[in-house]
């Protein structure tokens, strides 16, 4: 049995009192992307991708191109010589085609089908008005979908993520490798581009499957078998590592349950994610909050959800959200412990007909701390339950609301119930001005 | 001669005020029988003394030219309901007042019959002592084999409250007017295809016999005839003549809807669905009458499989066959369509006339609140088209002048009608009409009135012979567009012309003498007649040839000219018309003594022509004219009526209006002893108009929801989670039972839109979180299968969306409720016995809630801060203290009126059209287990 901290019914924090329902996928959706600063894009394994109007739930365009699931998914937002910015998104599919997208008017731009393997991610470097896609090779094409130069065949296993780095260099995850190119223009400002292989970093022992650029220095990695590396992002050495976090033996006075004998698949580095200061890792069913100054593991959840977090993010109030299989969405908030919490109080009925959460108690989330450093912890303050099956990603729009979707093929916008209330005030006294119902009819 | 109690209804239009006061029955929710014991009949209201039926019904009867008067069938097809009335006397009765000519013929000048298409002509009618009271609706159907091509026939809707026909008159007249249109299509339609078949049989005919003729000549060259000669050149000219006369009827009647359709106020009957378009081929549909289709394609189409036989030229009498029975007339299809319709009108008039007044207001006040009213109210009837009769005068307003005097007449322009003796036996001229009238454009009325013949006397003097026999007295209370038909010989028209004392009135009087009989006729009203086109041309000389494609609104047609219209020939057409009016009034006037009856509209100018006399106001106006001001509407108001000239129009014109509507629906415990608020039948009225199934299923929700709150002490947070929006789910094994409930509590549901409740009586599978979206309120199966521990996995997982009501453990789990609207909506203890009541009850409250929650969200300053500055914490504190201190709410009765406000936020600011993606609200607060 897990001990997963339950919240209860009554959740003052959490704002969102209002959810819209968007229907249109027929499969898995895994990908939301954010286009500006109202819409978003969902794409999934139907191969279809929507565009979504975050306020009101609207669908926007239904684009069909793609003949296989969506392996991966990039906003380009371009800039025309006439200033015009144009908003594409950039897909790329298991019919190992890539389509370039205009969001405006919902067409297909382009498409690029001259591949050898599927693509399996894409990354677009706004500086250079270039994007690089990562399969069995990786290559580098202008907005035009020029291709402009690629590597030779890397692996049958194909790039699994890429990252930006400063000095027109990318970092590349291949398997165990990582593997660090340099992107450089030919000196006679003709429009030739050369990329190289700059260096082989070999220090994890599993596949990385995580990677993110925490700022300009430094860039974080993670692991299958739960190894978490921070990396130097000018001389591409490794600053740190935690390789053994979820281990317990390392806080030996929580959760004596959790034993070494973790399957991979728990210890796995799902997502990461950064501020600052902290780089947030979702391993297995737990999150992590590894303080890069102080170089160690600061707070941590060590089962956030009933399984896998699939994805986590960082929310600019201290706030925390994750996302997990078992079809949860989380608010967690980072706090400075001043004393020992109090135990959350359980609310609500949850056992009346003997399912749920029956014999999970509440989980005192301290993790308790060296003496001589400030302790911090997550605090469980809100979960979203809306979808039936796994929660993939989630979009954070801020005030608009954040976008969930799901292997239950459908899209929740979770929204803030009282703005949305004085919204819809505003709008109907708008209205009502406008059909002139506000006039005393004489 | 008049008989006493004859006499009373001619006298009462004096009081009007105590007609006021004797008017609507008691609903049967607030009669208490006053011996409870007595036993079946004592109680003194259960009938009206005299009638013979126990509720009303529809009867329809034929003039049939074999048997005489009469009936045909009545709706309901039921013995029990005629009772021991006398069906066929009353078809004597009914009949016997037809004055429309609906007489086809050979009119003078004339080489062919012409089809007059008239009007029906619709009367009310009361046989004081059968106690019948009816609405009589007189229409003509055409027939090849009948005398004249036409049968006459009526349907009557027939009670034994006067004032409920009275009242209801419009209403009814618009009823029985679509089913009577949807006859006469049919037999148009029935008629074209008749007269093909004696055009080609005639046809046949001829070319036999021209043979014939050739053989014999080429036979005889003695070089004179033989008189078996003749008589073949006889036949052969004959049947010539008659195919011309059959082909200018077939003219005639394809002409028809094209006619028809220049009138703005014909609505061709169309049919739902494509059967008889089926029926007829592929060709076009007779009843379509397109008018971007002109005479190319033949309306009316052939019948391939036909073969024409050897006919005589000189059709049989008409006793010799067998007549065509009704159904034959106008087509099956439209004959059942007639029929539903007939149904239907049985449905919608049942029920004592309080109740259809009552619905009839709260109909048309339902209908302002185009803001609020979907929420707890079936919006769908009221999308349904309004009886027209509102809107006349605004109509009418808006294009003449904003004249008070207008309004004010619209309520019930007065036309009296007066007659005197009647003279069934003498033959020359057996009934004389008069009518007065000096509206300019009263000539094309005359022209169908000149278009009798003398034929048309012996059909008519054979009518009123077979119906006028008795001594019994019949009261005709009034009618509506008969001057149409009224009858008139020829001779009168050349009658010496006398300025007319009642000029400046538009009024038309009829009269009809009559001998022993006594006959009343209180009103009539004039209508105009449809002349067609060609028969117009061939009375140049005797008809006014004023267009009248001007103003041709029919509500606008009588409109009287304040100024004389001395500028055109009309005038001297009209002038005469009512001359000869008067100098007929002058002939008999006197015998009358009811000629013209007080009227306390004396002096107004009516301009609407179909008002009717002595049809009380209408009840929903006041409604209408009151409400408006108040409430943003959308539906625009047409003809730019404002709200202070509505105010005026309400306080002057209506004044008694009102009232006496008010009066009827209020007070009416003081009506106990009328004998005419003793509703006809004691089965409940249907609660709105052609909704019936609706009130059986109010009646029974609110039955199952009085038991619900009695028997469950948690009925109160059960009804809070479905007012606060909070999905409800019943669960339960037994469908029945939960079924049942769900009933019960859907009455507490808040619709969500226009749609339909947001109520889903039964689900087996397991439940999702778009279905919290959709349905506030689900019956769910508990089973004991795998699929059943699915579905409460489902609960459990969104526990928090939900309220769970467990109908066979007795539990409920949901918010605490602590307010009190609840309690008053839903008291335990209530002395509320009956399911309708109850139901009342709960709209009252729940009609409260909508109030509050349209104050909420339609005040300004509670949502938007006033000045620039001010935070939205003060905003927010201001909201809370108008709920709590405004409009006394307290705990989570502010939930309720929020969700409330939120439901018309939402359909306020909906584009039409857009049905909007549905969103789901909801709270993060504790759920409380709750046992019996």
């Amino acid at each position: 049995k897990s001990s997963v901290q339950t919240i209860g019914e009554e959740q003052i924090q959490n704002p969102y009192t209002e959810l819209l329902v968007l229907k249109g996928h027929q499969d898995i959706v895994r990908f939301l992307v954010q286009i500006d600063d109202y819409r978003f894009a969902s794409a999934g394994d139907d191969g279809i991708v929507f565009l979504w109007n975050a306020q009101t739930g609207e669908k926007l365009f239904e684009l069909h191109g793609h003949t296989h699931k969506i392996t991966a998914i990039a906003p380009f937002s371009s800039s025309d010589i006439t200033e015009e910015r144009t908003d594409l998104i950039i897909t790329a599919s298991a019919d190992r085609t890539v389509i370039v997208w205009d969001c405006t008017s919902g067409r297909q731009v382009q498409k690029v089908s001259c591949f050898h393997s599927t693509v399996k991610c894409l990354t677009v470097l706004q500086r250079l008005n270039v994007w690089l896609s990562g399969g069995s090779d990786l290559c580098v094409w202008n907005q035009k979908l020029d291709l402009l130069c690629k590597t030779s065949h890397l692996t049958d296993a194909g790039i699994s993520a890429l990252v930006e780095l400063p000095k027109n260099c990318v970092a590349a995850a291949v398997g165990k490798e990582l593997i660090i190119f340099r992107l450089s223009a030919s000196n006679n400002g003709s429009e030739v581009w050369n990329i190289l292989e700059v260096k082989r970093l070999l220090d994890h022992q599993d596949n990385i499957s995580s990677l993110v650029s925490v700022n300009d220095l430094t860039f974080v990695t993670g692991s299958h078998i739960g190894e978490l590396i921070v990396w130097d992002a000018l001389e591409w050495t490794k600053q740190a590592s935690e390789c053994n976090f979820w281990d317990s033996s390392v806080h030996p006075d929580v959760q004596p349950e959790i034993k070494l004998s973790q399957s991979p698949h728990e210890t796995s580095v799902q997502h990461l994610t950064s501020d600052e200061e902290c780089v947030f890792a979702a391993v297995g069913k737990g999150i992590y909050v590894y303080n890069l100054q102080m170089k160690r593991v600061i707070a941590c959840q060590r089962t956030a959800h009933d399984s896998s977090v699939l994805h986590i993010e960082k929310l600019p109030n201290r706030q925390l959200i994750s996302c997990s299989e078992d079809g949860s969405v989380r608010i967690w908030e980072l706090r400075q412990k001043q004393q020992l919490p109090a135990e959350p109080v359980p609310t609500g009925f949850f056992n009346m007909w003997g399912f749920g959460r029956a014999s999970k108690q509440a989980n005192q989330a301290a993790k308790k701390m060296q003496e001589n450093t400030p302790m911090y912890f997550l605090e469980l303050v809100g979960d979203l339950i809306g979808h039936s099956s796994a929660v993939q990603m989630f979009l954070y729009f801020g005030e608009l609301g954040l976008a969930t979707c799901s292997a239950d093929h459908l899209i929740i916008l979770w929204k803030d119930g009282e703005r949305e209330s004085s919204l819809r005030s505003l709008t109907l006294f708008k209205k009502l001005a406008q059909n002139g119902d506000l006039q005393l009819k004489i | 001669m008049i008989s006493a109690p004859d006499v009373v209804a001619f006298t009462r239009e004096e009081e009007l005020e105590d007609d006021l006061y004797r008017e609507p029955p008691l609903p049967e929710e607030y009669s208490v029988p006053l011996f409870p014991f007595a036993g079946q009949g004592a109680n003194p209201w259960a009938k009206v003394a005299g009638s013979k039926f126990t509720r009303d019904f529809i009867l329809i009867s034929e003039f049939s030219e074999q048997v005489g008067p009469q009936p045909l069938l009545t709706i309901p097809d039921d013995a029990k309901v005629s009772g021991t009335f006398d069906l066929n006397y009353f078809s004597l009765r009914i009949m016997s007042v037809d004055y429309q000519a609906s007489f086809v013929g050979h009119p003078p000048g004339s080489a062919y019959p012409k089809l007059n298409f008239v009007e029906d002509s619709k009367v009310v009618l009361g046989d004081s002592k059968e106690g019948a009271f009816a609405y009589v609706h007189h229409l003509t159907l055409y027939d090849l084999e009948a005398r004249g091509f036409v049968r006459p026939f009526c349907m009557a809707y027939i009670s034994a409250d006067e004032h409920k026909i009275m009242q209801q008159f419009q209403e009814l007249s618009a009823e029985f007017s679509k089913a009577s249109e949807c006859l006469k299509t049919g037999n148009r339609k029935a008629f074209a295809n008749e007269l093909e078949k004696k055009l080609k049989d005639l046809d046949y005919t001829r070319t036999v016999l021209h043979n014939e003729t050739e053989q014999q000549k080429k036979a005889n060259d003695k070089g004179y005839y033989t008189t078996q000669a003749i008589e073949k050149a006889n036949e052969l000219a004959s049947v010539e003549k008659s195919i011309i006369e059959h082909q200018d009827l077939l003219r005639q009647i394809r002409s028809y809807p094209y006619r028809k359709l220049k009138d703005s106020e014909f609505h061709p009957y169309e049919p739902e669905c494509a059967l008889d378009r089926a029926d007829v081929g592929s060709d076009q549909d007779p009843t379509a009458s397109d008018p971007a289709e002109p005479g190319e394609t033949p309306l009316y189409t052939h019948v391939p499989s036909y073969t024409p036989k050897l006919i005589k030229a000189k059709s049989a009498k008409c006793f010799d066959k067998k007549l065509k029975t009704l159904e034959e007339l106008c087509d099956v299809y439209f004959f059942t369509q007639t029929l539903d319709q007939l149904h239907h009108i049985e449905r919608t008039f049942r029920g004592d006339v309080c109740y259809l007044l009552t619905e009839q207001i709260s109909r048309a006040l339902l209908k302002q609140q185009s803001v609020t009213n979907f929420l707890f109210e079936d919006v769908s009837f009221l999308d349904e088209k309004p009886p027209e009769k509102q809107y006349r005068g605004c109509q009418g307003l808006g294009q003449d002048t904003m004249d008070e005097k207008c309004l004010e007449e619209s309520l019930a322009p007065k036309v009296v009608i007066s007659l005197g003796s009647y003279k069934s036996s003498v033959e020359c001229v057996p009934i004389k009409m008069e009518q007065e009238m000096e509206d300019s454009e009263e000539p094309k009325m005359s022209e169908s009135v000149m278009s009798e013949h003398q034929e048309t006397l012996d059909y008519l003097d054979a009518d009123i012979k077979g119906s006028i026999s008795s001594g019994e007295s019949i009261e005709v209370l009034g009618t509506e567009k008969s001057g149409s038909g009224l009858t008139k010989s020829e001779s009168q028209a050349s009658l010496p012309v006398i300025p007319s004392p009642q000029a400046g009135r538009s009024k038309v009087g009829s009269r009809r003498t009559v001998s022993e009989d006594s006959i009343e006729v209180l009103s009539t009203c004039p209508s105009e007649s449809l002349i067609p086109e060609d028969f117009k041309a061939s009375y140049p000389s005797a008809i006014n040839e004023e267009p009248y494609a001007d103003d041709n609104e029919g509500g606008l047609r009588f409109t009287p000219r304040l100024t004389p219209p001395g500028d055109d020939g009309q005038d001297d057409v009209s002038k005469q018309e009512s001359l000869v009016q008067v100098d007929a009034a002058c002939c008999i006037g006197k015998e009358s003594p009811n000629f013209l009856e007080p009227l306390p509209e004396l002096g107004q100018k009516p301009c609407e022509e179909d008002g009717v006399v002595r049809i009380p106001p209408q009840p929903s106006r006041p409604a209408e004219q009151g409400l408006r001001g108040g409430f943003p509407s959308h539906e625009g108001l047409s003809a730019g009526l404002l709200p202070y000239e509505l105010d005026s129009r309400y306080l002057t014109g209506s004044r008694e209006v009102s009232k006496s509507s008010l009066d009827e629906c209020s007070d009416s415990t003081s009506y106990i002893s009328s004998a005419a608020s003793t509703c006809s039948d004691r089965t409940p009225s249907p609660a709105h108009l052609g909704c019936a199934a609706g009130e059986r299923h109010r009646k029974r929700a609110g039955q199952n929801a009085l038991r619900f709150i009695r028997q469950y002490p948690f009925a109160h947070p059960a009804i809070y989670s479905l007012l606060s929006g909070r999905t409800l789910v019943v669960l339960g094994e037994d469908e029945a039972m939960v079924k049942k409930l769900v009933t019960a509590l859907s009455i507490f549901v808040p619709n969500c839109g226009v749609y339909a409740k947001p109520v889903k009586h039964w689900v087996t599978s397991a439940l999702h979180l778009v279905d919290f979206q959709k349905w506030k309120l689900i019956g769910l199966q508990r089973a004991v299968s795998p699929g059943g521990v699915n579905v409460l996995h489902a609960l459990s997982r969104y526990s928090r969306y939900l309220s769970i009501l467990d109908a066979d453990s007795k539990t409920l789990r949901c918010p605490l409720y602590k307010g009190s609207v609840v309690a008053r909506l839903a008291d335990h203890r209530t002395q509320i016995k009956r399911g309708s009541t109850y139901y009342m009850h709960v709209q009252s409250i729940l009609t409260q809630l909508c109030s509050k929650a349209f104050l909420f969200a339609f005040c300004h300053h509670l949502h938007l801060p006033i000045s620039e500055r001010e935070s939205e914490e003060s905003v927010v504190n201001r909201r809370m203290n108008f709920l709590k201190l405004q409009l006394g709410l307290a705990n989570e009765d502010i939930k309720i009126v929020q969700y409330l406000a939120e439901l018309l936020k939402l359909h306020y600011i909906q584009e039409p059209g857009q049905g909007g993606i549905p969103l789901l609200r909801f709270d993060y607060v504790p759920s409380f287990l709750y046992k019996i």
